[in-house]
Formats: structure tokens, C-alpha cells, sequence
């Protein structure tokens, strides 16, 4: 979202130092005598918070302005840093953006000035701040806004309300964001409380975005970490799924406890969204395929009783380690993994069968009653998961086949938007290709044979990224 | 509960109820006229095969007898030792446990080797070539007479260095392929039998169909009955009784013919082994198996199904055989069921139930499971016990096919694009710290 519009004028900005709102009033509201070394602070403080007022106009200044601040910034702003607040009243945070952050970094800076505001204005000084601030201008000092964003985190946090601070973190996403292909540290911070607030629908606006830039390993992780979760609060397996396999795929030289945890989640989630856990495609990092599995032992072993097909056996089995399910937080992930083996054996049955006794199906899926399968099979239906008619006076399922035809206008149009999608996303791949073939250091490695054989190799390995003429 | 009818049971093939009636057949066996179709050591093992197998005791003890004789003629201590074991006293003191006997025998035999060893030696320090080939043949040949046929084994391959002329290698080839049946060591068979045909005179009839009996008995044993099918199809009737030592003419038909059964598609079927006149003289020699291949062939299947059940006892005493006979008639059964489905929309039930003499709901089992692993294209419906072929839908599964593709492609080409950042970036957890 594009901030703040204008920068104000010098006349406005002159107009903010009216009479009445003189600095020498503010020491007096604080109710301490100000030493004489802190007068002095003060006075300096005032002259920046003049030439933030002044210099944040165009470009150059602004350039001036960090400068100015850059050299304010340590003990002059830090060791007084408690008299900052009133200050930040004289500025607008949408136009003077940049000054507004020094000033309010540092006063976050310090953990007393947090205690002594606890609970009070602060915290909506701060998030009023990052929903209005200008991009341009904070994206010149983007550790401290990160640190100012991460101050509000623990503050929620503390105040046990993470909700509050869902929809000032979502603008400081968009906001310190160069492109929606980034990610920045706060994506994961914004997920987390989300996550912990139960935002699950909030945290999805984040997620939808793709992700092909990362700057810092450990932000990746955590946000295929918490998206994933997310993902898994709202059902949507397959996205889940995405992204805890590029938290288990990237590339790493040793393992990492998220990773650890990712593999045990995409270990559940595999077998409830396809009945298998696949194997690490060629090019996981070998420290995960080494090592991964042994740290996870409980999961591999579930996966291969759930590949047994028997539900009692996987019933007995999730029983008898319950404990270490719930101390990794996933015994609800295991639940479902237990009733998706029902689902699983169904569908199966749908295959085979046009139509199936309820007692028959009670007896190959190893359900107890009738009953219970009617149940299943219902819900199965009602999900979607199936199609199917009951036909209770004869206790007889029948089996349908699926009445999607191809032929609807949703349909086509999610296949040409798909087609589209697809066409710009190889497009992007051509141009990346294109970038590599003409980089220097890959045209040092690559012999000149090797060369000729890879150019002619590659129409055939990629048909797409030729095809542009394609409609 | 013989040994025979527990295997039937746990086979499962047309229900329990025929476990109850026990294998009637294995009375008929004829031991005598079985074992009087072997020669050589093959003939005291598959005796004491059967006598181990068979439940029925008159034929055990029969077999027995025949087995201690045979052993006893051939001065064999080793086979000797176990046909006295398994008598137990059972057959009166004649057969009980001679020590003296076998005594004075494993002193000759000593003797006997040392004087081979000697002479082999002789002939080493003279570096006669075929002296020494013989020598080493001939304490081979020793060896597996009293039957230590590790040792014959290690003698024979000692030749090879020795053979000058294809015949020659060709008889090494037969005696390391003769052992190595023995030893069930099946991948020298096939080893040997490719070095023999390799030799480039051509060779004698009946040595082309001796190596190709071998060959599909080391098949038949490893589990390629496709392979093993064809290798007992393309053995020619030279083989006649030459092989006795190794394997029957009508072994080579009923093991043929069960292959082709289990492995072969109808065309296959027809040209190889209905139409093969090689192979129609071995079959002359086993009339039931010819009858259930037509039968099969015919569509029959419920007297070939019949056939097949009343061979069952027999062919579960043979030597070679018994490990295979279960898979082999699963599949041979299932290749029936799938025939029998394949022409028609639907298919009652219960008109194919009493086609293939089996309950409704044991029949509704297999075809549930013949149709899980994608055997047969159909569905059931199982309140009026009919079973519908189904025909995929093309476009459908096309459209499906096409979006399911698209989807995959750009989930990995996503995944693929971050890697490559997160590759372009250095990505090390040295850099986290």
C-alpha cells in the first residue's frame, strides 16, 4: 500500500512549532526538574526533531536528514531517550517517517522506558506508526524498523493479546517489502501471532504471496515453519504441504531444530493428504537425508504402520507413544491421521465397488457396526471427499462417479487462468535461464563442448520455455 | 493332517471345503514307476524328497526302502546315512543303521582317493594337459559319487584350464551345470549352460536340449517362469531319456506347460505351446496336462481348474517343483478369471461362480483384488452380485491429467526458483551466526 501521500510543505511544518506546543512545556508534564545536562540533551533533541520537520521533503534532504541522524544517533538520542515520547507528538509519522523511527527505535531501544509505558498509549503510538509510515523513507533504515516491529511483537506477546498486533505487523510486512517476492524476518514474526492469536484467514493474505527472494536462512525456515501451521489450522493440506517440503529441501550443511520439526509435520501431513510420506527428491541437501530420519524416529515408524493398512495396529501404536506425540505439540495432527486411514480405505472401495453393503464395508475398512461406516461415508460424502448415494431401506451404498464433466464455464475459466499462470511463471524461468547462460562465472565453468551439447539439449528438456508462441 | 492337504488349505484355492477330502492321488503314486524314470543320485534324492513330503506311510516307507537300496548300490554314504535316519527302524534290520558298512566303504573311499590324488599329481609334474583334465575329471566324478558335491564342484571348475577342445569344455559345462542342480546353486546353471552354447563347433542334438531343460530349470527355480517357459518349449524331443540324471521328459512337459499357463498371453499360448509340435511329444507323455492346456485355451475353466486340482498332490511331491506349485496356480487361476471377464459388459456372478466351482463372495475377494491391483478394468456391484466393465473415460481423465500436470509443474518450478535463490545467495547456517 502506497503510504502517506504529500510530504508537507515548509509552511505546515512550521506551522506544527506553534506557540502552544513549545518544548520548554513538556519537561514540566514529566514532573522532574531537568538537570542542566539534560537540558542541553534537549535542546539538541529539539533542533533534530526541527530538521526532521525541515528536511523531509524530497530526496536529497531526506539523504541529508539520515546523515543528521545517523550521527544523533547513540548517546544523544540513547541516554535521554525516556524524554523522546513527547517529541514524537510534534511529528507526523507518515511524513517524517525516517526521523519518527530514530527517535522511536530508541526510545524502544531501552527496556525501562518499555516497562514504565506498559499496557498504555505506547503501543498504539507504535502501531498507528507502522500502519501509516512512509515506505520509501523506513526502508532507508530497515534494522530499526525491524527492531521497532519486534518491540511491538513482545509487547503483545506480553500483554497476551498477539491479536493486536496482527494488523500493524501486516502493513509493516507490505511496507518494508521491496517486492512481493521477498521475504523479510517480519513475515515470520507476523505468522507467529497470527498462529497465536488463531488469525488463521489473516495469515493467509501473507502466505499467498510466492516467495523467490530470501535474504536470511533462518526467516525462511521459520515462515515454511509457521505458514505450514497455518495452512494445517485451515485443512489446506496441499499448500502445507509446499511449503514444509521446501523447509525440508533447502539447502543446509547442518541440521537445524525447525527443520526437525518440519520433517515431523510433513511426515503427518503426507500421509493424511496421500496415504505415503515421499521419498527426498535428488536434490535435498545430504545432511537432511542423513540425518533427519533419526531424529524423527517415532514418525518414520508411524508412517510404515500406516502403511500396513490396518487400523487397529496404528490405533495400538499411537496409543503406546502418545506421550512423545504430545510433548512435539502434533497428537492432533496424529488424530487425523488416524481417520484419514478410514477415508483412505473408502476410497479405495470406491474403486472396486459400484455399489457395497454397509456391513462389507464395516468389515474391510475394520469398523465395528454398520453404523459407524453409514457415519463415515456420509461425512465423506458431505466433504466431498466421495460421491455416493446411501440407500438406507437396503443398508447399500452405491458408488457415483465423479460428475465433473469439463464442460462448465468455471471450469474453463479455471483452466485458462491456470494456462495463464502457468505461461508467466515459464516465462520467468526463461528469462532466469537466460541471465545464467550469460553470466560470467557459469561461462567460465562450462567447457566449450559441454556448452553446444546443453544448448541442443534444451528444447528438448524444456518444451514450455520454447512454446511462447503458444495460445 | 497331511502335508499335501495342509498346503491345498493354505493355498485357499476353492475354498476350505476341498482341505476336508484328502489328496487321493498320492495313494496312486506309483513310486516305483516314478523313480524308475531317474538315474544317477537324482533318483535317491527325490526319493527321500517324497518319503519326506508325503503323508501317506506306505508310500513313505516304499520310498524309503527304495531310496536305502539305491543308496547302498551306489556305495553313496552321505544319502546312505540320511534314508537310514528317516527309516527309524521302521522297516526291520535290514535297514537299520550299518555302521560297519559304511565304515569298510569311506576306508575304500579314502583309498581310492589317494590313489586319484597321486596319480593327479603324477600327471601335474608332467604338465600333460588332457592327463591332468582327465585326472581332475575323474576325482570329480569321485567325488560326486559319494557325494561330496562341493568338492566335486571345486574339481570340475579346476578343468577348465585344462580343456583344449570345445568337447571338452562342453563336458565340463554339463558336469558343473549337473552338480550345481544338485548343490541348487541356479546362477552357475544358467552361467555354464550360456558358456556351453558359446562354443563355437556346433553341438549334438541332444547336448542342445539337455542345456536347454537345464536352463529352464535354473529359471524355473529362480522365479522367471516366463523365461523358464520358454526354455522347457524350445527343448527339443532328443532329449528323450538322456537326461535322466537331471530331469524326466514328462517333467519337462508339466513344467513347461505350467509356465506357459502362468506367464503367457493367449497369442504366446497358441503358437508356442498348442501349436509347438517339439513340444507336442512331451506333452503326448502327460495326457491331463495336454487336456488342461486346451482346456485352458478353450476357455474351460472349470475342468482346467479341475485338471489342475487332481495334479496338485503329484506335483507337490516333485523335487523342483513344490516351492512354485502355489504362485504358479494363483497365477494360473487368476490369468483364468481375467480371461473369462475380458469379452464381455457384464458378468453374473454366480454363472461364474459355478464356472470356476467357488463360492460368490470367495470369487467377489479375488476379483476385488484382482481389480485393486488394476488386473481388470470393471467395478462390482455388489447388492445384485454383477460385475461391470468400465471403460475410463478419455477426455475426462485427460482434463484431469492435464490440470493435475500443470499443478505439479508449478509447484516445482516455484520450489525450484526459490532453491536457486536461496543456492545464489550462498545459503550456509555459517552465515546464520
Amino acid at each position: 500500500s502506497r503510504p502517506v501521500s504529500s510530504p508537507p510543505t515548509r509552511r505546515k511544518a512550521a506551522s506544527r512549532t506553534a506557540p502552544d506546543q513549545t518544548p520548554e512545556s513538556e519537561p514540566s508534564s514529566k514532573g522532574k526538574a531537568p538537570s542542566a545536562a539534560a537540558a542541553a540533551a534537549m535542546e539538541s533533541v529539539e533542533a533534530l526533531v526541527a530538521h526532521i520537520q525541515g528536511l523531509s521533503g524530497s530526496a536529497d534532504e531526506l539523504a541529508q536528514l539520515h546523515g543528521l541522524l545517523k550521527q544523533a544517533d547513540g548517546d544523544a538520542l540513547r541516554a535521554h531517550s525516556a524524554g523522546l515520547l513527547p517529541f514524537l507528538s510534534h511529528l507526523h509519522p507518515g511524513a517524517h517517517s525516517l526521523g519518527y523511527l530514530y527517535l522511536l527505535d530508541s526510545f524502544v531501544s531501552s527496556s525501562a522506558n518499555l516497562r514504565a509505558h506498559a499496557g498504555g498509549d505506547l503501543l498504539v503510538t507504535v502501531a498507528d506508526f507502522l500502519t501509516s509510515c512512509s515506505a520509501d523513507q523506513i526502508r532507508m533504515a530497515p534494522d530499526k524498523f525491524l527492531n521497532v516491529c519486534r518491540v511491538l511483537k513482545n509487547e503483545v506477546m506480553q500483554l497476551n493479546a498477539p491479536i493486536r498486533g496482527i494488523a500493524p505487523l501486516r502493513a509493516a510486512v507490505r511496507k518494508i517489502q521491496t517486492s512481493s517476492e521477498q521475504l523479510t524476518p517480519l513475515h515470520a514474526e507476523y505468522l507467529m501471532l497470527c498462529l497465536l492469536a488463531k488469525q488463521y484467514k489473516a495469515g493467509l493474505s501473507v502466505l499467498e504471496d510466492d516467495i523467490f527472494e530470501v535474504d536470511q536462512p533462518k526467516d525462511l525456515f521459520l515462515y515454511c515453519y509457521y505458514g505450514a501451521m497455518i495452512y494445517i489450522g485451515l485443512k489446506k493440506f496441499r499448500k502445507a504441504l509446499e511449503l514444509l517440503h521446501n523447509a525440508v529441501t533447502a539447502p543446509m550443511s547442518s541440521l537445524n531444530a525447525i527443520t526437525v520439526e518440519a520433517y515431523k509435520k510433513y511426515v503427518l501431513v503426507s500421509l493424511i493428504q496421500s496415504g505415503q510420506v515421499p521419498s527426498f527428491p535428488k536434490y535435498t541437501s545430504s545432511t537432511a537425508q542423513r540425518n533427519l530420519k533419526n531424529h524423527t524416529q517415532i514418525y518414520v515408524d508411524l508412517s510404515t504402520c500406516y502403511g500396513t493398512g490396518s487400523y487397529s495396529d496404528l490405533e495400538t501404536f499411537i496409543q503406546s507413544n502418545a506421550e512423545a506425540f504430545q510433548t512435539d505439540n502434533n497428537f492432533g495432527l496424529v488424530k487425523q491421521v488416524l481417520s484419514s486411514m478410514y477415508k483412505r480405505n473408502i476410497q479405495r472401495l470406491t474403486q472396486t465397488y459400484l455399489t457395497l453393503s454397509l456391513e462389507d464395508i464395516a468389515s474391510s475398512v475394520q469398523l465395528n457396526t454398520p453404523k459407524e461406516a453409514e457415519m463415515h461415508v456420509l461425512r465423506m460424502i458431505e466433504d466431498g471427499e466421495i460421491h455416493a448415494t446411501i440407500n438406507q431401506k437396503d443398508g447399500m451404498v452405491s458408488f457415483n462417479e465423479d460428475p465433473e464433466q469439463y464442460k462448465s464455464s468455471e471450469m474453463v475459466e479455471h483452466i485458462d487462468s491456470s494456462i495463464q499462470r502457468l505461461m508467466a511463471l515459464s516465462k520467468k524461468l526463461t528469462s532466469i535461464d537466460q541471465n545464467i547462460s550469460c553470466d560470467h562465472a557459469f561461462l567460465m565453468k562450462v567447457s566449450s563442448s559441454d556448452l553446444q551439447m546443453y544448448f541442443s539439449f534444451l528444447p528438448l528438456c524444456c518444451p514450455l520455455l520454447f512454446s511462447n508462441k503458444c495460445e | 493332517v497331511s502335508a499335501a492337504a495342509a498346503a491345498a488349505v493354505t493355498n485357499g484355492l476353492g475354498g476350505g471345503e476341498q482341505a476336508a477330502a484328502a489328496p487321493v492321488s498320492a495313494d496312486q503314486l506309483d513310486v516305483e514307476a516314478y523313480a524308475a524314470q531317474y538315474s544317477g543320485r537324482t533318483r535317491v534324492a527325490r526319493l527321500l524328497f517324497i518319503a519326506e513330503r508325503c503323508g501317506v506311510e506306505a508310500i513313505q516307507l516304499e520310498a524309503l526302502r527304495m531310496a536305502h537300496d539305491e543308496a547302498r548300490a551306489r556305495e553313496d554314504t552321505v544319502l546312505y546315512l540320511d534314508a537310514v535316519l528317516k527309516i527309524n527302524s521302521r522297516l526291520g534290520p535290514r535297514y537299520r543303521h550299518d555302521q560297519a558298512w559304511v565304515d569298510s566303504v569311506n576306508r575304500r573311499a579314502e583309498q581310492r582317493k589317494e590313489k586319484l590324488e597321486t596319480e593327479l599329481n603324477g600327471y601335474r609334474t608332467n604338465l600333460i594337459k588332457e592327463s591332468i583334465r582327465m585326472g581332475y575329471n575323474d576325482i570329480g566324478d569321485f567325488f560326486y559319487a559319494h557325494g561330496h558335491l562341493s568338492e566335486a564342484f571345486k574339481s570340475y571348475i579346476r578343468t577348465r584350464d585344462y580343456c583344449t577342445t570345445s568337447k571338452h569344455i562342453v563336458q565340463m559345462c554339463m558336469h558343473v551345470i549337473l552338480v550345481s542342480i544338485e548343490l541348487g546353486q541356479f546362477a552357475h546353471v544358467t552361467n555354464y549352460v550360456s558358456k556351453a552354447e558359446q562354443t563355437p563347433d556346433t553341438l549334438d542334438a541332444v547336448i542342445v536340449a539337455k542345456l536347454r531343460a537345464a536352463a529352464g530349470l535354473a529359471n524355473l527355480e529362480t522365479k522367471k517362469y516366463k523365461l523358464a517357459a520358454r526354455k522347457f518349449l524350445e527343448t527339443g524331443p532328443e532329449l528323450g531319456s538322456n537326461y535322466s540324471e537331471v530331469i524326466a521328459p514328462q517333467d519337462v512337459a508339466v513344467y513347461g506347460a505350467l509356465c506357459a499357463l502362468a506367464s503367457f498371453d493367449r497369442s504366446e499360448l497358441k503358437s508356442k505351446v498348442i501349436d509347438n509340435i517339439n513340444f507336442r511329444n512331451f506333452l503326448e507323455l502327460v495326457p491331463e496336462v495336454r487336456e488342461l492346456v486346451n482346456d485352458f485355451y478353450a476357455s474351460r475353466y472349470g475342468s482346467c481348474l479341475e485338471h489342475l486340482e487332481k495334479l496338485k498332490p503329484n506335483l507337490l511331491l516333485d523335487i523342483h517343483l513344490r516351492e512354485h506349485l502355489g504362485t504358479l496356480y494363483n497365477d494360473i487361476r487368476h490369468k483364468a478369471i481375467i480371461q473369462y471377464t475380458l469379452p464381455f459388459i457384464s458378468v453374473d456372478l454366480n454363472t461364474m461362480a459355478s464356472a470356476f466351482k467357488s463360492s460368490v463372495s470367495m470369487l467377489e475377494k479375488e476379483l476385488a483384488a484382482l481389480i485393486t491391483e488394476n488386473k481388470i478394468q470393471a467395478r462390482i456391484d455388489s447388492h445384485n452380485k454383477i460385475l461391470y466393465a468400465r471403460h475410463a473415460d478419455q477426455r475426462n481423465a485427460t482434463f484431469q491429467r492435464a490440470l493435475q500436470t500443470g499443478n505439479e509443474f508449478e509447484r516445482d518450478i516455484k520450489a525450484m526458483l526459490l532453491r536457486a535463490n536461496l543456492i545464489k545467495h550462498d545459503f550456509n547456517q555459517k552465515n546464520w551466526l
